[in-house]
């Protein structure tokens, strides 16, 4: 109805404005209509938005999945005074920013190397990315065995050259940070693929201006490569945050939140209270990741892009 | 130019020797570990294997449960090529309108496709919506559901794509006859080869290797995905280390064939829309 309505309308100024034209002919405009919008608001609303709205209720009962009752912010309060809860909330912004921090350092560093005059760079290219293909859980399952504290590769390689062997998974001081360190080796590559992308996109003629000018490669790095790649660096910035602050996957297959609650983030909490039963406090845990989230996100989008336009 | 070569030699040699062992010597290990026998594997050791049985541990894999992996697979191919091409289509139509259409909407539409970029899903809830739909546990749901999850960052990247092809084809095309159905499916979207090549591979790789979605989505061994197996058998069989190594080898190669097929038009397609935001 209103494409049609829309149309008609289109039609009309277009007649006025264009007084030669043709009663039939309709504005270009007319051609890309609304309604390849419909099914896209069809999925999206029932799927995401509707669940989304209906945390926000549901993080205020207790549920069951067939009935609720409010409770109020209890399930917060809950969240927020059980220790073994509260942790993995800072657990969640702590990886978060190592491995955003971490993918986005590397992996410039390694874009700057694939990029330049180096032997064996296709080969090198191939090998970075292709962890970001092999399934997250494969992963897991290596590095839990090549990380045993006692028969694993590395810990025989540590004690062949007398090191000390850290239980890397088992440690409560380490796990998490062992487990950010998979994530890291596992998507340093899609990093490493962005920066390239900006790096290749400066033109070639500041290089040589700067090297003309006497410029040396550090300098070069600094004035030229790092400032002219900001749009590459938001892009990557946002992606990993977005990813390490949910990130679950890696993390129930390697330690499942252990050893006792020590690398449990907000998101493995969210599937150990719908496992035990407790929807309602699940659904308040996802409503505190999606604050963590939007508070970190928005403002942060905000400025990088605004960076980005001065460029 | 004799300077330059050295230091590209040297740091490239360097390079290759830190990359072997950062990045090869895992994957030999998952190759040696699938090729032992059961006791030489849960040594965990990086060693050669005192027997080969690479075929041997194969056969044992495809047979395991009664051969619960073919079905594992038929599933994830099934989830994975319907929620892909439901995704690349919808993405396509409504980038493309989002592109082509300069309204003063845009900015809210714009304002959602981030949104469901940023925002992490309410699992339960969606649960719930899922009991109600009658869909909860079942392909279709999953499917949906993929679908629905890859709709923001194919929009995106799609959105970024039309903006380089000229309005001036579409005007042609619209002299020429052509209506709106017409001048999308026949006239742009053949044009857009280039991003739903990278769309349908990014989007397949995720959705393949997607472990959360199917925990919570696709309860039971009857519709289990091949990440939900490996799983499973990771936690059940622990004396059998090569065959779950072996599993691991086997659900790596679906992604890695459609990578090397599509290698150099995903990061061309991924380039020009991330740099552009």
């Amino acid at each position: 109805m209103s494409t049609t309505n829309t149309a008609a309308a289109n039609q009309a100024v277009d007649v006025i404005t264009e007084p030669h034209a043709s009663k039939k002919r309709r504005t270009i405009k007319s051609y890309y209509p609304r309604s390849f919008f419909i099914p896209t608001i069809v999925l999206y609303v029932v799927f995401f938005a509707i669940p989304s709205v209906a945390s926000f209720y549901f993080s205020l009962t207790r549920w069951s999945l067939f009935d609720s009752h409010f409770i109020g912010f209890d399930n917060f309060v809950e969240f927020f005074q059980n220790p073994q809860l509260y942790t993995s909330f800072i657990h969640t912004l702590l990886y978060g920013v190592i491995t955003s921090g971490a993918k986005v350092i590397i992996g410039f560093f390694l874009a700057v190397l694939l990029t330049g005059p180096v032997v064996g760079r296709g080969y090198l290219r191939a090998v970075v990315f292709f962890p970001v293909l092999v399934s997250t859980i494969g992963v897991g399952i290596m590095y839990k065995s090549l990380l045993d504290p006692f028969h694993g590769m590395v810990n025989a390689v540590l004690r062949f050259f007398g090191l000390p062997q850290p239980g890397w998974f088992t440690d409560p001081h380490l796990a998490i940070y062992t487990i950010a360190a998979v994530d890291i080796w596992k998507g340093v590559g899609i990093a490493t693929l962005i920066f390239m992308a900006g790096i290749v996109a400066i033109p070639r003629e500041y290089f040589e201006a700067a090297r003309i000018d006497g410029a040396g490669a550090w300098k070069i790095l600094r004035e030229i490569t790092i400032p002219l790649s900001k749009g590459a660096t938001a892009t990557v910035i946002i992606l990993s945050l977005i990813g390490g602050l949910r990130s679950f996957d890696i993390i129930w297959v390697t330690t499942g939140g252990g050893p006792g609650f020590t690398s449990d983030v907000i998101a493995s909490v969210i599937y150990k209270e719908y496992q035990a039963g407790f929807y309602g406090l699940s659904a308040a845990g996802n409503v505190v990741l999606f604050l963590v989230v939007t508070v970190i996100m928005v403002p942060l989008t905000y400025v990088l892009n605004r960076k980005q336009v001065q460029l | 130019m004799t300077r330059v070569r050295v230091r590209a030699w040297t740091v490239g040699i360097i390079a290759i020797i830190v990359s072997i062992v950062v990045f090869l010597v895992p994957f030999m290990f998952v190759v040696l570990q699938a090729s032992k026998d059961p006791a030489d594997a849960s040594s965990l050791a990086f060693s050669w294997p005192k027997h080969w049985q690479f075929i041997a541990n194969l056969r044992a894999v495809l047979q395991t449960n009664e051969g619960i992996i073919w079905r594992a697979f038929l599933n994830s191919a099934i989830l994975t090529v319907t929620s892909v091409t439901i995704t690349v289509i919808l993405a396509a139509m409504a980038g493309y309108v989002l592109a082509r259409r300069k309204t003063k909407w845009n900015g809210v539409v714009n304002f959602f496709v981030l949104a469901g970029l940023i925002v992490p899903p309410a699992v339960v809830p969606t649960i719930w919506v899922l009991q109600r739909l009658r869909l909860f546990g079942t392909l279709q749901g999953m499917i949906l559901i993929e679908a629905t999850f890859g709709l923001s960052f194919s929009i995106l990247l799609f959105r970024a794509f039309v903006g380089t092809i000229p309005r001036e084809l579409d005007e042609a095309a619209v002299i020429d006859g052509a209506g709106p159905f017409s001048l999308f499916f026949r006239v742009v979207l053949p044009l857009l080869r280039p991003v739903v090549v990278t769309v349908a591979v990014v989007q397949a790789v995720f959705v393949f290797n997607d472990f959360a979605g199917p925990l919570y989505f696709l309860p039971g061994n009857e519709h289990a995905t091949v990440q939900l197996t490996l799983f499973t058998f990771q936690s059940q069989n622990l004396s059998f280390y090569n065959l779950l190594f072996m599993d691991i080898l086997l659900i790596t190669i679906p992604p890695l064939i459609a990578y090397i097929f599509s290698n150099r038009q995903i990061v061309a397609g991924l380039t020009s829309g991330a740099i552009k935001g």
